[in-house]
């Protein structure tokens, strides 16, 4: 079992499940709901399998060794290798991502429509996804992180909401421009380095004066990615147009491609521009934290101001990681960890009355305590985990951010905890006005409460949410080692202590 | 030129040889057939340029071979260049007997002009003279003209017909005006030898770089890199698909593959006066090219601009000056053809009440009735976007790497900004067939069609992914010892 090549198999294992159901769609021509529902079945499956199988990976994993682990070499072509390996910071995204594809199988319930084509569309994007946390390849890396782009084009443009075609080009476009200039600059650190392999980037030490441009490409992908104020614009619209699957896998999976990439490249192969650009950096977290804030909290959507929420929340795992310090590297960590559990339930919890009443609309809600009262208490926990209450996941990661900025900058650390007053300002006025008052629209009279499906999709999440906010130091452990090097070796490069 | 020496020349020239003969017996048998055996016709034809093909690829010298008193040139770049164009040129064949047979304008002069098109492109990428390399431009040229007026009785296609005549001569001029200067600056050398020999001893001065920019002009119109291009999309959109089909695959790459030969043989030590021009073309054409196309409605002017960009990005490597930049334009073009071809499949499997449909509105709608039809439209427009993990994305892999090499940081960048326009319009597509509700029902394409796009699609995406240390290894082979 120990010379599995593990990190490949649960890559591409639900790419094999697409090509499955492209098989049957083959020999079984036409759709019926029959066939659409057992599309879902093998869906369903093949995620639960690749999620099963990252577990069996975990227990070869040492979370205490910071080398890069289950290491695959192949060479493939133009210097490029097929090189996969994790530290256990691409093994917690890898963790979050196969966690969640299954709980986001079953929350596309309500689409009814070329089932199988988003079945297929959905595990393509999977397969990506994972290979962006374990790709060491700088190569290899850009392949999976772009090419991302082409299942979630068509999913927003093909399943979304009334503006999908707009949203999907612009969620389309803002991010190749982002990217394709750092692929211009991964092809310029080729060139200079004459490697591809991320490892040996790391150790490579760029010129100083190409750091800063290099740095400024990558910034150019993982801000639009991450998103950070002001390149953040295409997030409302992408999150608010997509199927709600779609929307939780763009916050809880795709984002965290943003703060990994800064984690992975930026502070390690260009510690001198981070540094320099540091004040920069804290410059647009804290505009984002505050700014982002205010606009979520002058919504009228439902799924905008989560989605500005979310935006916000990313400030703070920028600042954690330009504080080089391990709290604030380790607070971002978590914070990305956790915001992938909250925010992709929070758009659950959106996708279920939108699923019964076909609106976002705050003012169309109220009241909904009366009528589905543990829904007001999935959506409550979920709500309070979001504003960073501590016992819940939200506040550790907030909180060490903050301590970490702290030590590199006071001022912009306090200015960093106003946004965490301004969190419960919009997320309990959301609460407030959809599920307390009374429930005076008529429409609302015969809303159902949680089903069985939604009860299995947000137990895990309730159950994630609760165990890393009472007991952090479970996954804080777990990365611990990685984070420590990461710090480390931007403080040797700066000369710093 | 004695007897073995010409024996010696006709051996190595064996593809050459089988063109020249299927056009010979061709119209001999055609007479005899006539029309109605344009298809078996064609059929041999694609046949023979198989069989042309594989013979450049297999048979390979090791060394550059002069062959007929130096007028042309046998080695491994040429050898890999025509079979490319030899492959092209048959699926684009077999498209067009398809084509015209459905339509029963089906003419046997079809395969023979196509044949002596290929047979001018061999000649031009083994060029190894002046005169060559102009007689094989014409002789492609010439039949490319007919080619394109092919549907006679239809305005648009004599319109393109004329029109590619009348500004190809221009082009032609320029280069033969050219050929005068090179010719006169350096005291009368013809063969590429001996103008390199004065290129390397300085001589010449600017006569000789007015010569070769002349020159150059004349082959960016061939490539149709703007602001050379301004025929490509008249000719496009009027030339019956299948003929643009091979307009668009089989003649940039000859093209492409002269300006490599010229630049890096007889005028490499001029580089660094004609990697300035070259620049300025790449970064015109690929900068114009994503610009022009955002607007079209028909697909074939899409394409026509869509290959004006293209050529814009195979031009950019060879700009660097580097011999690693002509590896790289040969595996750009070698993910470039199949694709292209594979877009121009489809776009004849696009039939409406019996017409074919060149209009992208009526693609609407198509991943609902034609899965199958919209995951290649997919999967053939995001590879020529460059958006991995399609082999097009390897193609600007390759074509950066060797400009940033070359230490063109700027065009690099021109060339990313162009991509994410040029990415626009491909997503308009690929949006319109997947985002659009369906209206109008296209009808069932034909066999030969699918199967071709198939093909073309399957190159991107899986086989070139997988077989790219291939593409690199003989890309690399090729060049290095021909160079």
């Amino acid at each position: 079992m120990e010379g599995l090549p593990w990190l490949s198999i649960i890559t591409f294992l639900p790419a094999a499940g697409a090509l499955l159901i492209l098989a049957t769609r083959a020999a079984l021509p036409g759709a019926n709901p029959g066939y659409d529902n057992g599309v879902r079945v093998i869906a369903l499956v093949v995620t639960l399998a690749t999620f099963a199988l990252n577990l069996v990976a975990l227990t070869h994993f040492d979370p205490t060794n910071p080398d890069f682990q289950l290491v695959e070499r192949v060479p493939w072509a133009l210097g490029v290798e097929y090189h996969m390996g994790v530290d256990s910071l691409g093994m917690v995204l890898m963790l979050l991502t196969t966690f969640l594809m299954p709980i986001c199988i079953l929350a596309s319930k309500s689409i009814e429509k070329q089932v199988a084509s988003y079945m297929t569309l959905f595990l393509i994007l999977e397969t990506l996804m994972l290979g962006v946390f374990c790709a060491l390849d700088i190569a290899v890396f850009y392949i999976f992180f772009e090419g991302g782009l082409i299942p979630m084009f068509i999913l927003i443009g093909v399943w979304g909401g009334a503006r999908r075609v707009y949203a999907a080009f612009k969620f389309f476009l803002y991010t190749l421009l982002g990217s394709i200039l750092m692929l211009v600059a991964i092809i310029f650190m080729t060139t200079t380095a004459g490697t591809t392999s991320i490892p040996a980037l790391m150790e490579h030490s760029f010129a100083k004066e190409a750091q800063t441009w290099l740095w400024l490409a990558f910034f150019a992908s993982f801000a639009v990615k991450l998103p950070m104020w002001p390149v953040h614009t295409w997030l409302p619209d992408a999150h608010v147009e997509a199927p709600t699957a779609g929307s939780v896998v763009l916050a809880a999976i795709l984002l965290k491609m943003g703060g990994y990439g800064f984690l992975r490249f930026s502070l390690p192969m260009f510690p001198d521009a981070s540094a320099l650009f540091t004040p920069f950096m804290f410059s647009l977290s804290v505009v984002a934290i505050i700014y982002t804030s205010l606009v979520a909290w002058r919504q009228t959507d439902i799924k905008k101001l989560i989605a500005y929420s979310s935006v916000a929340h990313m400030g703070f795992v920028t600042l954690g990681i330009f504080s080089g310090t391990e709290q604030g590297v380790q607070g971002a960590i978590f914070q990305m960890l956790s915001h992938g559990f909250i925010s992709g339930a929070l758009f659950l919890c959106v996708g279920v009355v939108y699923d019964r009443m076909h609106t976002r609309e705050i003012s169309f809600y109220g009241g909904l305590v009366h009528r589905m009262p543990v829904y007001a208490a999935v959506f409550m926990l979920f709500t309070l985990a979001n504003v960073g209450l501590p016992g819940l996941s939200g506040f550790p990661g907030e909180i060490l951010s903050l301590y970490g900025a702290f030590q590199a900058s006071a001022w912009f650390a306090v200015a960093a905890t106003i946004g965490v007053i301004l969190a419960p300002v919009y997320g309990l006025s959301l609460y407030r006005r959809v599920a307390f008052g009374t429930l005076d629209n008529p429409k609302l009279a015969d809303i159902a409460d949680l089903n069985a499906r939604e009860w299995i999709i947000f137990v895990p999440l309730a159950l994630a949410t609760l165990i890393l906010g009472l007991s952090p130091m479970l996954a804080l452990d777990f990365t611990q080692a990685t984070a420590e090097t990461i710090v480390s070796a931007y403080r040797a490069a700066l000369g710093a202590p | 030129m004695s007897v073995t020496d010409l024996i010696y020349s006709l051996s190595w020239s064996q593809p050459e040889l089988w063109v020249a003969a299927f056009a010979l017996a061709g119209v001999v048998i055609g007479v005899y057939v006539k029309d109605a055996g344009a298809g078996l016709l064609s059929l041999a034809g694609a046949a023979v340029f198989v069989v042309a093909g594989a013979l450049a690829f297999l048979f390979q010298p090791s060394e550059p071979q002069a062959v007929f008193g130096g007028a042309m040139v046998v080695d491994g770049f040429a050898g890999v260049a025509k079979a490319m164009i030899a492959f092209a040129a048959a699926a684009t064949l077999l498209l067009g007997a398809d084509f015209f047979g459905k339509r029963r304008e089906q003419r046997f002069e079809f395969p023979l002009m196509t044949a002596l098109a290929v047979l001018g492109m061999f000649v031009m990428v083994s060029a190894s003279d002046l005169i060559t390399l102009y007689v094989g431009l014409e002789l492609q040229s010439l039949a490319a003209y007919v080619l394109a007026a092919w549907r006679r009785d239809e305005a648009r296609s004599s319109e393109a017909g004329l029109k590619y005549f009348v500004l190809g001569a221009i082009a032609s001029g320029l280069v033969l005006f050219g050929c005068s200067y090179i010719y006169g600056f350096t005291g009368g050398a013809i063969a590429f030898a001996d103008i390199a020999a004065h290129v390397e001893a300085g001589a010449g001065g600017v006569g000789l770089l007015f010569g070769l920019v002349l020159l150059l002009c004349g082959l960016a119109f061939k490539v149709s890199a703007a602001p050379f291009h301004m025929w490509t999309p008249d000719v496009y959109e009027g030339a019956p698909t299948p003929v643009t089909a091979l307009f668009a695959a089989a003649p940039k790459l000859a093209a492409l593959a002269l300006i490599a030969r010229l630049l890096y043989g007889p005028f490499a030590g001029m580089a660094d006066q004609w990697g300035q021009v070259v620049a300025a073309l790449s970064a015109i054409s690929m900068a114009w090219g994503a610009i022009a196309a955002l607007l079209q409605t028909n697909i074939k002017r899409l394409m026509a601009y869509s290959s004006v960009a293209n050529m814009g990005f195979a031009l950019m490597p060879l700009a660097s000056g580097t011999v690693a930049g002509v590896e790289a334009a040969l595996v750009y073009m070698a993910i470039y053809l199949p694709t292209t071809i594979g877009v121009f499949a489809l776009i004849l499997a696009m039939r409406k009440d019996g017409e074919a449909t060149e209009s992208i509105e009526d693609l609407a709608g198509l991943a609902q009735r034609r899965t199958l039809m919209a995951a290649l439209f997919t999967v053939l427009f995001f590879s020529l976007g460059g958006i991995p993990p399609l082999a097009g994305f390897w193609g600007k892999w390759v074509v950066f790497l060797a400009a940033l090499e070359g230490g063109l940081v700027w065009l690099a960048v021109v060339g990313a900004v162009a991509a994410v326009v040029a990415a626009a319009y491909y997503l308009r597509i690929i949006a319109t067939v997947w985002f659009k509700p369906p209206e109008a029902a296209l009808q069932t394409p034909t066999a030969v069609a699918l199967t071709t796009a198939l093909v073309g699609a399957a190159m991107p995406f899986p086989i070139l992914v997988l077989g790219l240390g291939w593409l690199e290894r003989w890309a690399q082979a090729a060049v290095i010892a021909s160079f």
